[in-house]
């Protein structure tokens, strides 16, 4: 990232801490604090089960809205508002200003995440008053988490470039959803039996971001380990796919014109 | 030198539904703006101003034609470190105050903290705005706004600065301020380019005029070069004596204004008139002559076919 585009970022950073943003953090503490005292009283045994459940899904749904919500409108926003026409007769590049504000939205949901773990943390804590090694592997769920959210932040960057905030929600979350089912998709073409339909449903299911693989959140209440393989693939599955987002939402906005 | 070439320049929009129509907002401008120039780009609403300072800034990119700023051609992002711009009703950060904004931007011009801290102060001063300092931008009035753009503009000490409509939303005293900033600008070799639709301030200000009228130039030259010097006619004002009535041919043509009077004759009646005001016992108070006006010269460029009384502000003198 250079220089420019991190000025960019911490700006994005600033907008959302001033938007309130980080209110949802509220949200998520109050839950984690009603699940902490209710779960001991309704789920005798299964308590760390039902918190780190719990605290794992809300904190991939919060940072889920937050990541469509606020990306379909990083470039929109700024084009609608005409923000942008101050910023770009300054000397950088549209794509600097793409990495950037992609970069300051991720920051805000890795900050976001990373108080919400530690909410988590707590709560599991008071049920569980120590905690085990087998507990780390939250932390690599919660890692997890952040990578789908550097794609579905790349992706609603992309559609931010050309798009209507309303038109991106859609298209970012019915590839999100889409995802979801990737081996389905794979699976469905198979039993077709046509040679044709397997190979759109194989090409489609590459081509949409696959979001199965991040999804940890069972092995880490179980405290089952997560393979070293599987933290380096999807690693680079999420830096690779997102970097390739980014090259198509550059190229879409570096001729647009700006009415 | 000239700071700013283009060239043929020509921006079509698609229009219609299935974006297949094209409208014309400029159409091949050629146009010279020196090194140390003041260069007012005028022209009734629509009439391409704003399209030739986005092209300029690479907020919109030609359909065709080119432009050099400087010498470097426009696709060259790092001849913005020495260009300054103001967009037409600037719209900024609204979570953020002026000096955060200032800072922001004095970011991208790779300035240590100590200098940052010491331009927005100066910045802020020179526009006007130090007094609201702790306000966030989404509490400004447009006039403020205004201001705040013009600092970013200047910020990083631009050789060249493109404004766009700069004295719009501001008060009598602002315009003024802001005139005094342009000129202070040019003081320091600055090459400024700017568009409006307020004759008066281009009149007072530019080294030269370019009038553009549906996209294309009607006309480039200095204020005075654009109007003919030649008197249009004499202005007699006077105040009525208690003498001998004025002969018919002349009292037919004076119009009260308060208590005087004001005469409008040929350079050739002129002295005649001034004896029969004399004998009537009428003391004339100024004789002056009537030149055609910029906004004279503008009108006729736009054209009668044009509401052009609607798109020219002139009454702001």
């Amino acid at each position: 990232m250079t220089r420019l585009a991190g000025v960019v970022a911490v700006n994005t950073f600033r907008e959302a801490v001033r938007d309130r943003v980080l209110y949802s953090l509220l949200f998520f503490a109050l839950l984690m604090i009603a699940a902490a005292i209710l779960v001991g009283q309704i789920s005798i045994g299964i308590e760390t089960l039902v918190i780190i459940n719990l605290g794992l899904s809300a904190i991939s749904i919060i940072g889920l809205l937050m990541a469509v919500f606020i990306g379909v409108g990083l470039v929109y926003k700024e084009m609608d508002k005409r923000t942008l026409y101050a910023l770009l007769s300054k000397p950088i590049r549209r794509w600097e200003f793409l990495v950037g504000k992609f970069a300051g939205l991720l920051l805000t949901l890795a900050v976001n995440t990373a108080l919400m773990t530690v909410g988590l943390a707590a709560a599991l804590f008071y049920v569980k008053h120590s905690f085990e090694r087998a507990d780390a592997t939250i932390l690599l769920a919660v890692y997890f988490i952040l990578l789908k959210l550097a794609l579905i932040t790349a992706l609603a960057l992309l559609f931010s470039c050309f798009s209507t905030p309303l038109l991106s929600i859609l298209f970012t979350a019915g590839l999100y959803v889409a995802g979801l089912f990737a081996s389905d998709i794979r699976t469905f073409g198979h039993i077709t039996g046509s040679r044709a339909l397997d190979a759109i449903a194989v090409a489609f299911s590459y081509l949409i971001p696959n979001f199965n693989n991040f999804n940890v959140t069972a092995s880490a209440a179980y405290g089952r380990t997560i393979p070293g393989k599987l933290v380096l693939d999807n690693t680079l599955y999420a830096a690779v796919y997102a970097a390739v987002v980014l090259v198509a939402a550059a190229a879409a906005f570096s001729r647009r014109n700006l009415k | 030198m000239a700071a700013i070439e283009i060239e043929e320049l020509t921006k079509d929009y698609p229009v219609g539904f299935w974006q297949t129509k094209k409208r014309r907002a400029l159409d091949h401008l050629t146009l010279r703006v020196e090194t140390g120039e003041v260069l007012g780009l005028l022209g009734p609403n629509g009439a391409g101003k704003t399209t030739t300072l986005k092209l300029l800034t690479g907020l919109i990119f030609p359909t065709a034609g080119t432009a050099r700023i400087l010498g470097r051609p426009l696709s060259d992002v790092s001849m913005h470190r020495r260009i300054g711009y103001l967009p037409e009703q600037p719209y900024f950060y609204d979570y953020l105050t002026a000096p955060e904004l200032l800072d922001y931007f004095a970011r991208f011009f790779g300035m240590n903290a100590a200098e940052r801290r010491e331009r927005v102060d100066r910045f802020l001063k020179k526009v006007g705005l130090d007094g609201a300092r702790k306000i966030q931008l989404r509490k400004y009035s447009k006039g403020m706004l205004q201001r705040a753009g013009l600092a970013q503009a200047i910020l990083h000490d631009p050789e060249v600065v493109i404004l766009d409509e700069p004295m719009s939303g501001l008060d009598p005293v602002g315009r003024r301020e802001v005139r005094e900033i342009i000129l202070e600008l040019k003081r320091a070799g600055r090459t400024i380019l700017f568009s409006t639709h307020i004759l008066s301030d281009a009149e007072m200000i530019c080294d030269r005029v370019a009038v553009v009228v549906d996209g294309k130039l009607r006309g480039a030259g200095s204020p005075a070069e654009m109007v003919s010097v030649k008197a249009h006619g004499m202005e007699i004002l006077f105040e009525p004596g208690d003498g001998k009535p004025l002969p018919e041919g002349l009292a037919g043509k004076t119009t009260q204004i308060g208590t005087r009077r004001r005469i409008e004759v040929t350079e050739a009646e002129l002295y005649a008139a001034l004896e029969q005001l004399k004998s009537s016992g009428a003391s004339v108070l100024s004789v002056t002559q009537i030149k055609p006006t910029l906004e004279d010269y503008f009108l006729s460029l736009v054209g009668a076919d044009r509401s052009a009384s609607h798109a020219v502000e002139v009454s702001e003198k």
